[in-house]
């Protein structure tokens, strides 16, 4: 046990070293644009693995969060008349607004479950699109521009990985706070079976929502990064219906309710999603990549690179024997009562 | 009658069924009480109205000189009465401890914003789960998922982890339902200690006439949502209606509740 935590220690500090020198050691603005944008998905990721992770409800209305985010911070340096890096004290407003909008959507979403929430959060998030088109403070589709930052080109996207770096640095500690809590425990027990958690207490709705305030706050708060980032943000790209469909992908491909696995299916995908862009022939074949990659996900890997990978090198370490199922994988619960760790238990 | 718990005149419908249709019950305070019938009689729809996860159309649950009628599950469970499934409802892709944890932290609320964020639910209550683990004998599985323990061992589990949150009475849907003999010994062992030695008060529903009659002092008998009968075993064993309504009056009455007995066991899988 020991040893594992010092392997996952050195692991994360060898990953924390990478992901800092990345941009030094790759100056090229094009190299810093797929770290920039693959870390802004990689905070999204995980701020969604927060909730939907957790709790099992599947959110595909986190780019309400995002789109949210990112529109407060053009209106309000628009209206305010704020200028360069003074911007970036519109952060914390951007988060703010988010969490604000996540009171209400959590309260009408999260009286539902299971599939009739999925289409809630998906119609909540049209509602939203539409407001940006044709509300007369989002300059309709035309869409907002941000303020011009006179960064060189090096030096901008540098900057930019190393904001979205923090971003998703402070969401994985958040994301482990709240897995290693009482609160975390209690967002999956409302996984496993609602109804019984609040039968022993658990005070489902409230905690439900405080999940997904931060999750929204969090999205939100990306979201006003991106837009800085690009300069500006249109109705169809803030509010993206791609936007959820993606982390959900990368969400999967990574491992579901793992916040390694959220991290890392965004790492995968998104630069791969970029690349793709950048190819003359594969033009336009992005999105049916992306379906591509859903199907081999389901059909060979349906629980995600972490858990299967991790059972992987469990059955080396142990050479085959069965070892005890680890806590941390998610998977289908075995209801089999002739599992080997087990059997023996019954005749005592 | 100073009954701990109990219900009077309780009417449940779904649609055209009348599930409960008066159904009366009292158990005493430090008592193992049994609730027997058919199938379809209404035992786990009454358990599910007291403990609050079905409302009733009419009538009353009282809990010591509490009205509880229609409280929320967790206002049932926070005033001292604890239950567990027919279909055992754990939590399978939690740890056993955590499980155990789940139920404990109930019991305190955290003061401040930080406390939520804190590991206090893990330090604070995990000796008195890993006991009660003990207790139930299944401690060597503390941090296996939940989810990959036998039928028999959710079964203790789900006792276990309602005992952390110290009910002072514990309704048991089915507890042998679909358990080994062995393990079923040692479940009746444990109702029997917690109840002399804590004096914890038992409801239990089961199909299984051995593990009622040498466990409860009283038992209640429904049949169509109604109480038949209510007696100590001897009397309610010998009597005429409950024979006519547990058995079926048709059904050789010799077979002592075989085929009621494999039809739960049926079911429970």
């Amino acid at each position: 046990m020991k040893t594992q935590n010092l392997t996952k220690g050195g692991g994360i500090v060898v990953v924390l070293v990478v992901a800092v020198l990345f941009p030094q050691v790759f100056t090229n603005p094009a190299a810093t644009n797929y770290g920039v944008l693959a870390l802004i998905f990689a905070t999204a990721a995980v701020a969604w693995h927060i909730f939907s992770g957790n709790t099992g409800y599947i959110s595909l209305g986190q780019a309400v969060f995002f789109g949210s985010g990112a529109y407060t911070m053009g209106i309000a340096a628009r209206d305010w008349h704020m200028q360069a890096t003074a911007v970036f004290e519109l952060l914390p407003l951007s988060a703010a607004v988010g969490a604000l909008i996540a009171v209400p959507f959590g309260l009408i979403a999260l009286r539902v479950r299971r599939h009739t929430f999925i289409v809630v959060t998906i119609a909540i998030f049209f509602i939203f699109q539409l407001m940006a088109f044709n509300f007369w403070f989002t300059s309709g589709s035309n869409g907002l521009n941000s303020p011009f930052l006179s960064w060189a080109p090096v030096p901008y996207n540098q900057n930019f990985y190393y904001i979205a770096l923090a971003c998703t640095v402070g969401t994985v500690v958040v994301a482990w706070l709240v897995g290693r809590s009482r609160f975390g425990l209690q967002l999956r027990a409302i996984r496993d079976d609602e109804d019984r958690a609040r039968g022993l207490g658990v005070k489902a709705a409230q905690v439900k929502l405080a999940a997904f305030v931060i999750s929204g706050a969090i999205t939100a708060l990306i979201g006003a990064v991106w837009f800085y980032y690009l300069n500006q943000v249109q109705p169809q790209t803030g509010f993206n219906p791609l936007f959820d469909l993606t982390l959900v992908l990368m969400v999967f491909l990574g491992g579901y309710g793992s916040i390694s696995g959220s991290l890392l299916g965004a790492l995968i995908i998104e630069p791969l999603y970029l690349w793709i862009n950048t190819q003359p022939k594969l033009n336009g074949y992005n999105e049916i990549m992306l379906g591509g990659v859903f199907l081999l996900v389901v059909l060979f890997m349906p629980r995600g690179i972490v858990p299967t990978g991790s059972e992987y090198l469990t059955k080396l370490r142990t050479r085959g024997r069965p070892a005890v199922s680890p806590s941390t994988t998610i998977g289908p619960a075995s209801s089999s009562p002739s599992a080997p760790s087990v059997s023996s238990g019954g005749a005592r | 009658m100073s009954a701990l718990l109990r219900t009077e005149g309780i009417k449940k419908a779904y649609g055209g069924v009348q599930a409960l249709n008066g159904a009366a019950i009292a158990v005493e305070e430090g008592t193992v009480g049994g609730l027997i019938g058919p199938n379809g009689s209404g035992k786990t729809t009454l358990f599910n109205v007291i403990t609050g996860y079905e409302r009733p159309d009419t009538g009353e649950v009282w809990f010591g000189d509490r009205q509880i009628t229609g409280f929320a599950p967790d206002k049932v469970f926070a005033a001292g009465i604890g239950r567990t499934f027919q279909l055992t409802r754990i939590f399978p892709r939690l740890t056993v401890i955590e499980n155990m944890l789940i139920a404990a932290q109930a019991k305190d609320r955290p003061k401040n914003l930080l406390a939520w964020f804190s590991r206090d639910a893990w330090t604070h209550h995990r000796k008195h789960a890993m006991e009660l683990l003990e207790f139930v004998g299944i401690e060597r599985h503390a941090d296996v998922l939940a989810g990959s323990l036998s039928y028999g061992q959710r079964k203790l589990l789900e006792l276990a982890y309602v005992l952390v949150a110290d009910p002072a009475v514990i309704l048991l849907d089915e507890p042998a339902g679909g358990v080994n003999p062995t393990l079923i010994n040692m479940i009746a062992d444990r109702i029997r200690l917690l109840n002399a030695e804590q004096g914890k008060t038992f409801l239990l529903v089961e199909h299984n006439m051995e593990f009622v009659m040498g466990l409860c002092s009283t038992i209640t008998v429904l049949e169509s949502g109604a109480t038949v009968v209510s007696g100590p075993p001897e009397i309610v064993r010998t009597d005429k209606r409950v024979l006519d309504a547990y058995l079926g009056a048709d059904l050789d009455e010799d077979e002592d509740a075989g085929p009621e007995e494999r039809k739960a066991e049926e079911e429970s899988r």
